[in-house]
């Protein structure tokens, strides 16, 4: 029987990942991959406290979650479509500006 | 045995997630997020959450992780030298050990709560799926409807977002 903690414990890891990948990369498509990267430690979180209170309510919040995260993808991509057919940049450092 | 493969998907889910962010080909960085999510789907099945684990692999190994490596291979992207932010780098000295410290919290905490009625036993009395099923389509109906209006949303956005301006747009436009 494996203690709740170590479950929190490996969504706090990927959590601070995805966190750190977020911050440090300059790719914008892999920065999208790391709010992923934090979306799944956020999941797992949820899933680890519904199997711990006996409570189907985190699976179904994770789900929600996972929704969430496919359309996220689709619109953070065509905006990286957008952006880049524009010829403006695909770091997310060299995107300063809102409208042009 | 439990355990051992607890140990397993851990180690493999954090050292997929820790290449994701640190490999310099971004193809490569898809790779191992598919690991990671594959990983995570056994995490899943290993805490009774069955349906939660297919979904896991249909929906984002299938079709986000496929929707990412589509729009890499479209944007046809160079490896650049320089990948990481330099300035920020710094941080994550400071990122770890709070990490440490968090770490450090969680592991001693003792987690106590309110437990629910649906225990393993009696959720695998009737089945995962219908289990989640009854209760998304009863308590949780509104915010499945939201989340059902809310992926209408994001697939028109992106349609418009991505569609290729017609001319007339392009001349019309205030660029």
């Amino acid at each position: 029987m494996v203690p709740i903690g170590a479950y929190v414990a490996v969504s706090a890891i990927l959590f601070v990942t995805g966190l750190v990948g977020v911050l440090v990369r300059r790719n914008f498509i892999i920065v999208l991959m790391c709010v992923e990267i934090m979306l799944n430690g956020a999941n797992l979180n949820l899933v680890a406290f519904a199997h711990h209170l006996d409570s189907l309510a985190g699976q179904i919040m994770s789900l929600f979650v996972i929704a969430i995260a496919a359309g996220e993808a689709a619109v953070g991509l065509a905006i990286i479509i957008v952006v880049f057919r524009g010829k403006i940049a695909t770091n997310v450092d060299q995107i300063n500006l809102l409208k042009w | 045995m439990t355990p051992i493969f607890f140990a397993y998907f851990a180690l493999v889910s954090v050292a997929a997630g820790v290449l994701t962010v640190a490999l310099r080909n971004p193809v490569h960085c898809g790779i191992a997020l598919l690991a990671l999510l594959g990983h995570m789907a056994g995490l899943f099945v290993l805490l009774h959450a069955e349906f939660l684990a297919v979904v896991q692999i249909i929906i984002y190994a299938g079709a986000i992780l496929i929707l990412y490596l589509f729009v890499l291979m479209l944007l046809n992207l160079k490896t650049e030298e320089r990948y990481f932010h330099r300035r920020y780098a710094w941080y994550i000295m400071g990122v770890g050990a709070l990490t440490v410290e968090l770490l450090l919290v969680l592991l001693a905490s003792r987690y106590g709560g309110m437990k629910g009625p649906a225990t393993t036993k009696a959720v695998e009395a009737v089945g995962n799926s219908t289990a989640i099923g009854i209760l998304m389509f009863s308590d949780y109906l509104l915010p499945f409807e939201i989340v059902g209006v809310f992926l209408l949303g994001a697939i028109v956005g992106a349609i418009v977002l991505a569609k290729t301006p017609t001319p007339s747009e392009v001349r019309g436009g205030d660029r």
